[in-house]
């Protein structure tokens, strides 16, 4: 069972209208590099021209903050859920 | 002797200062760039203007009494400015915030008395408003839904107060009028008002460059729900500013300005610049206005603070 991206309303317009995606992965960089593999009109809206998560995007795997969890090292295992929020003044969900 | 008497909450509304923000954007001599500093409002926001509008015009129409609780959707700044409006009124409130509204503002709300229903982080400022109809269809004579992004007498606030100021301030030789757009009602009521006075000014409306975007307050109208009181075709052009360039101009407010600006005002900034930078270029004189909706009280904890 591969992990669950959680898609905000704005950006299914790029993953033709899904609100989750199932990547695989072992970290959190991968399964966000597969998602925008799979669906490449989300790349700018995530990550910077080099490869940064942008500043104000935050993640979460299920309700933990990547932040400080190793970023995008953070782990993930089957099952998990990671969510995409704008950070809208530093947020969680 | 009369008693000397102090004013209440909706007295202490508008007449913001309007500050000279020319070198901080880069102009200067014949082309200046000023700004309406709206943290100065008693509720820290540009929204404490329609807000006590909304409020005064419920009460006036008699739809708003002391048993109803008054409802809405916002992503902050009008929740804080309906909070302290309820709380010094004597009314109930309900709002419904999308859950990742900053950690400060809920605190604000909470120390208010306001009741939070938080709507999802994924659906944003569109999935708050869905939820503020729902409660209102459900029981409409328990409401009193001012509806911000649909009323009135949220433009006609700006229409009334924040475009007589500029005029006045400025002596009438404001050339450009921007504003960063939300509900639409600074721009529309503002503008409506500067146009009527002197029809060449120019309106230039700021939207977020993207759907997704860390710009709160502030809506990308192509992807969005658009609301009743904005009219996409009144301002004679939109600028689209990153999130990124917002944050950069923030902390260039901070370090050549010594202000401690917000989101949506570093946006504005950004397309104050832009227009500054065209004048400037076209050696023409212009005196670019623009509304820095908040301050950066509620957004101390970012991380872009700390970015180069």
């Amino acid at each position: 069972m591969p992990v669950t991206i959680l898609i905000p309303t704005v950006l299914r317009q790029y993953t033709g209208n899904q609100a989750t995606v199932a990547v695989d992965g072992k970290t959190v960089g991968d399964t966000l590099q597969n998602l925008a593999a799979a669906h490449p009109g989300l790349k700018t809206h995530i990550f910077t021209d080099n490869g940064k998560l942008r500043s104000f995007v935050n993640v979460f795997v299920n309700e933990d903050d990547i932040r400080q969890k190793g970023d995008m090292n953070a782990p993930v295992k089957n099952g998990d859920e990671v969510s995409i929020v704008p950070s809208i003044a530093g947020g969680r969900r | 002797m009369a008693l000397a008497t102090g004013k209440d909450f909706i007295g202490l509304v508008g007449h913001t200062p309007l500050v000279d923000m020319s070198h901080v954007v880069s102009a200067g001599g014949d082309v200046r760039v000023v700004a309406k500093a709206e943290w100065t409002n008693p509720g820290g926001s540009v929204k404490d203007r329609p807000a006590a509008r909304m409020i005064l015009e419920g009460e006036r129409g008699v739809r708003l009494t002391k048993d109803k609780i008054i409802l809405d959707a916002t992503s902050g700044n009008t929740g804080i400015a309906y909070a302290c409006l309820a709380a010094a009124r004597g009314y109930r409130l309900k709002l419904c915030v999308p859950a990742n509204i900053s950690p400060e503002r809920k605190h604000m709300l909470a120390a208010l008395g306001a009741e939070v229903i938080y709507t999802s982080a994924q659906e944003g400022s569109d999935g708050a408003i869905r939820e503020a109809r729902r409660l209102f269809d459900e029981d409409p004579e328990r409401y009193y839904y001012p509806d911000q992004y649909g009323n009135d007498e949220n433009w006609r606030a700006h229409y009334a107060t924040t475009g007589p100021e500029i005029w006045e301030e400025t002596g009438g030789a404001v050339t450009h009028f921007v504003a960063t757009v939300g509900t639409g009602g600074t721009l529309m009521g503002t503008g409506r008002f500067l146009k009527e006075k002197n029809p060449s000014i120019q309106v230039i409306a700021v939207e977020p460059d993207s759907p997704f975007h860390g710009l709160e307050g502030m809506k990308h109208m192509a992807t969005s729900i658009v609301p009743k009181i904005y009219d996409r075709g009144f301002a004679g052009e939109t600028l689209f500013v990153s999130t990124e360039a917002a944050h950069a101009a923030i902390r260039k407010t901070a370090r050549k300005g010594g202000l401690l600006v917000g989101l949506s005002s570093g946006a504005a900034l950004t397309a104050a610049e832009l227009v500054a930078g065209r004048l400037i270029k076209a050696r023409q004189r212009g005196l670019v206005v623009t509304v820095l909706p908040d301050n950066a009280d509620k957004y101390l904890t970012e991380r872009f603070w700390k970015e180069a």
